[in-house]
């Protein structure tokens, strides 16, 4: 055991750190740039460096470096201390890209990879509809070719960022009459035209990161369809063997405790600084415990996978754990603000702007319960860690079942 | 950056795992269990030839010279099995010699320790709730008197090691005068206890015994946090085999969702925490800025949710698991003992707490 990251390691950390002096933030002449073109000289820069869109090949933008998880991590590292832009962290990168370099056509890697890749092409997700949640593969929205085009109809949901997007990338059902699963395809349509209609979705919180879409005659080119008529279903569940940040998740609850712990010398009890109250005490260091655990497996997790071996169940329950943290902290969070917990999360803020101090707290309060539902419900979580990570037998209800 | 088992370590589990197997399957854990003595020579000397007697003791005196996380991963394994013995008191009373004893001492005593011609224990919780090295109060200049309880086979053991009034450690003989010893009753039935009660019974400082004791106290929680790990997913398996097996309504049990969201919690607890018992042991030998409070973390956290878990263990198997046959109370009552043992997790958090400053 050695958690210290070795020599090699550490020169390339060294490497990477006068890189970061010498463009970050921006010097001279490019000081006095606007800020997003500022970011976007430098990205390019960090490209070619190596350090950034290192598992996309150079032909699409990206600077094509073996996956090589501790480099990837202390890359993170670095440029979370210096506050420099890292990569494009949109699901367009993270889920698109991988997905179109696995299954996409040369010319649609050609076209759609390095503008998103450089943040130009923005995305978003047509996948749950309001009648399939967790029972995706039940989605109704059609697409029908008429001539070249598709022309789709129906309705998406929880659509993050469609406000914004110039793309969905989308699960339609082409083909009613087969099965469930195998009645799917992938489709890439363009979000500004009149047939797509955004309406944002405003969560509890006040703000609204959500929308519905509503698709009525939407139209996008015959060959805009990843993989072939039907196997939809298959190209959305496709990852590439890329860096898997098996510690970005587990760095998340840890700041996030470390702010807890701040808040608590900060708030009063009785008087006093709440981190002195015995049970204040009690309840941060068993919640520590947990945080601990999280952040050592990721240690765990990180040299496994350079060493290209499975964590095992461990992997499956990142999020859940990632998940119950934030609850955790959101509770306690709550009683040390105390009767500041009667505001609301943004009452005094633009919509959509995160919230600071307490309410910041109460924002985050909320937005746990967004967290623990989004991209898969706390409840579908445990099916999958029993399923795949205990070896349970699956759920008869979830057997594939008939589209129709 | 490694954080993972190195080969010799994955081969350590590997054999003691192997050896008890053989050696120290379910029918003779419950039969040593059930027994009067909780003890079994013929298993204890099999454990002293695969070294676990000396693991962490210099080579010069008949150990094997490894590390705290070495000693650890032994009793992780030794846990998982429900091995019944002396093995967690024998390895602190050895450490406390080889930290604390002067160099006659440690000669006189550790290669007999680690060759198991002599079993050594620790004395170290006083009635109150007292574990803490400040927190000791027996005195005697050269003659001891007072009561130590909760003592791990203090009727098998040579010698043992006493903790006293100043935080200093003493070694007193089985066989002096003014030596008492009777059985505690303890709810481990894998780990006997007994009350040791001194009347002036003659006893030897160690020398360092002061700087030894907390070192010694933190080497016990992470041992019994390797325990608690080992004890919280023993039982999380036998759930989920259970599960597997059981059959109602036609099907077996784990098609239910009720049941397998309760044995992912369970499991979501346990998994990462080996992690956490891995690091403590870790930071022992190197990380001393961090090991105390490591160490006090591990064993708050580990065997908090070990005993959540145990909980959840009983219910997963229904009526079969309320019972004494059912082998669930084995590694139940083992996270009882390493729950209480060395001071509750609330004690350990509280401390936690001072040494991070809040």
């Amino acid at each position: 055991m050695d958690l210290t990251y070795g020599k090699e390691y550490e020169e390339f950390r060294e490497e990477v750190r006068a890189f970061l002096a010498a463009n970050w933030p921006p010097k001279g002449a490019e000081a006095e740039l606007p800020r997003e073109e500022g970011k976007a000289r430098f990205r390019e820069r960090a490209v070619t460096c190596g350090y950034l869109a290192r598992s996309i090949p150079k032909r699409f933008g990206g600077s094509e470096q073996a996956p090589d998880e501790i480099r990837a991590a202390i890359i993170r590292e670095e440029f979370f201390r210096a506050h420099a832009p890292g990569d494009i962290r949109g699901i367009g990168s993270m889920m698109l890209v991988p997905t179109l370099l696995e299954k996409g056509e040369e010319w649609q890697k050609e076209k759609f990879v390095p503008p998103t890749v450089r943040g130009e092409f923005i995305w978003c997700q047509g996948y749950s509809e309001p009648g399939s949640g967790s029972d995706l593969a039940s989605l109704k929205a059609r697409a029908e070719l008429v001539g070249d085009e598709w022309v789709i109809n129906g309705q998406k949901i929880w659509t993050t960022n469609a406000h914004n997007a110039d793309y969905m990338f989308c699960l339609c059902r082409t083909e009613p009459d087969a099965s469930k699963h195998a009645g799917i395809s992938y489709l890439l349509i363009p979000m500004k035209q009149p047939g797509v209609e955004v309406q944002p979705l405003r969560q509890m919180t006040g703000g609204a990161d959500f929308n519905q879409v509503f698709l009525t005659d939407a139209r996008t080119p015959r060959d805009w369809i990843v993989g072939k008529r039907g196997e939809g279903w298959i190209v959305s569940r496709s990852t590439l063997k890329h860096e898997r940040n098996s510690i970005g998740a587990a760095a998340q609850s840890t700041a996030m405790f470390a702010g807890l712990v701040q808040l608590a010398k900060s708030a009063r009890r009785n008087g006093r600084p709440a981190i002195e109250d015995p049970e204040i005490r009690q309840r941060l260091a068993a919640l520590e415990g947990t945080v601990r655990s999280h952040e050592y497996s990721g240690y765990r997790q990180l040299t496994l996978d350079a060493k290209g071996q499975s964590p095992g169940a461990l992997q499956t329950m990142n999020k859940l754990i990632s998940t119950n943290i934030g609850h955790e902290v959101a509770k306690i969070a709550l009683d040390l603000i105390d009767d500041d917990g009667l505001l609301d999360p943004i009452a005094d803020r633009a919509m959509g702007r995160i919230p600071s101090g307490n309410r910041g707290w109460i924002n985050q309060y909320m937005y746990s319960l967004g967290i623990a539902v989004a991209g898969g419900t706390a409840n579908i979580q445990r099916n999958v860690i029993g399923e795949r990570g205990l070896g349970l037998p699956r759920d008869a209800y979830a057997q594939g079942r008939p589209g129709k | 950056m490694n954080f993972d088992l190195s080969e010799e370590q994955q081969l350590l589990q590997q054999t003691v795992g192997q050896f008890l197997e053989n050696e120290c399957a379910a029918p003779l854990v419950r039969e040593i269990f059930e027994g009067e003595t909780g003890f079994d020579p013929a298993l204890c000397k099999g454990m002293v030839e695969l070294g676990l007697a000396g693991l962490h003791l210099p080579e010069e005196q008949g150990g094997a010279g490894l590390e705290l996380i070495d000693l650890a991963l032994a009793a992780e394994t030794l846990g998982r099995a429900g091995a019944p013995g002396p093995f967690f008191g024998h390895a602190l009373a050895s450490l406390a010699i080889r930290l604390g004893g002067s160099e006659e001492q440690q000669s006189r005593w550790l290669p007999r320790l680690a060759g198991g011609d002599a079993i050594g224990t620790v004395a170290l919780g006083e009635e109150g709730g007292l574990w803490q090295p400040e927190e000791w109060t027996l005195v005697g200049d050269g003659k001891l008197c007072g009561r130590k309880l909760h003592v791990p086979y203090a009727s098998l053991a040579e010698v043992t090691v006493v903790g006293v009034a100043g935080g200093g450690l003493v070694l007193v003989e089985r066989s002096a005068p003014g030596v008492e010893i009777a059985p505690v009753g303890g709810v481990d039935r894998s780990r006997r206890l007994d009350v040791l009660d001194l009347d002036g019974a003659p006893c030897e400082a160690l020398p360092e015994g002061r700087t030894a004791a907390p070192r010694v106290r933190d080497a016990g929680l992470v041992l019994l946090a390797a325990d608690a790990f080992a004890a919280g997913s023993r039982l999380v398996e036998m759930s989920v085999e259970y599960a597997k097996t059981r059959e109602q309504f036609g099907v077996t049990i784990g098609h239910f969702q009720a049941l397998k969201h309760q044995l992912v919690d369970m499991a979501v607890e346990i998994e990462p925490a080996r992690a956490l018992y891995w690091y403590a042991a870790h930071a022992f030998d190197h990380i001393p800025e961090e090991a105390e409070r490591a160490a006090a973390l591990a064993k708050a956290h580990l065997t908090d949710i070990a005993m959540r878990v145990a909980r959840a263990a009983v219910e997963a198997h229904g009526g079969i698991g309320f019972t004494w046959e059912c082998d669930v109370q084995i590694w139940f009552k083992r996270a009882m003992f390493d729950r209480a043992f060395l001071g509750t997790p609330a004690v350990h958090r509280e401390r936690a707490a001072q040494l991070a400053g809040w």
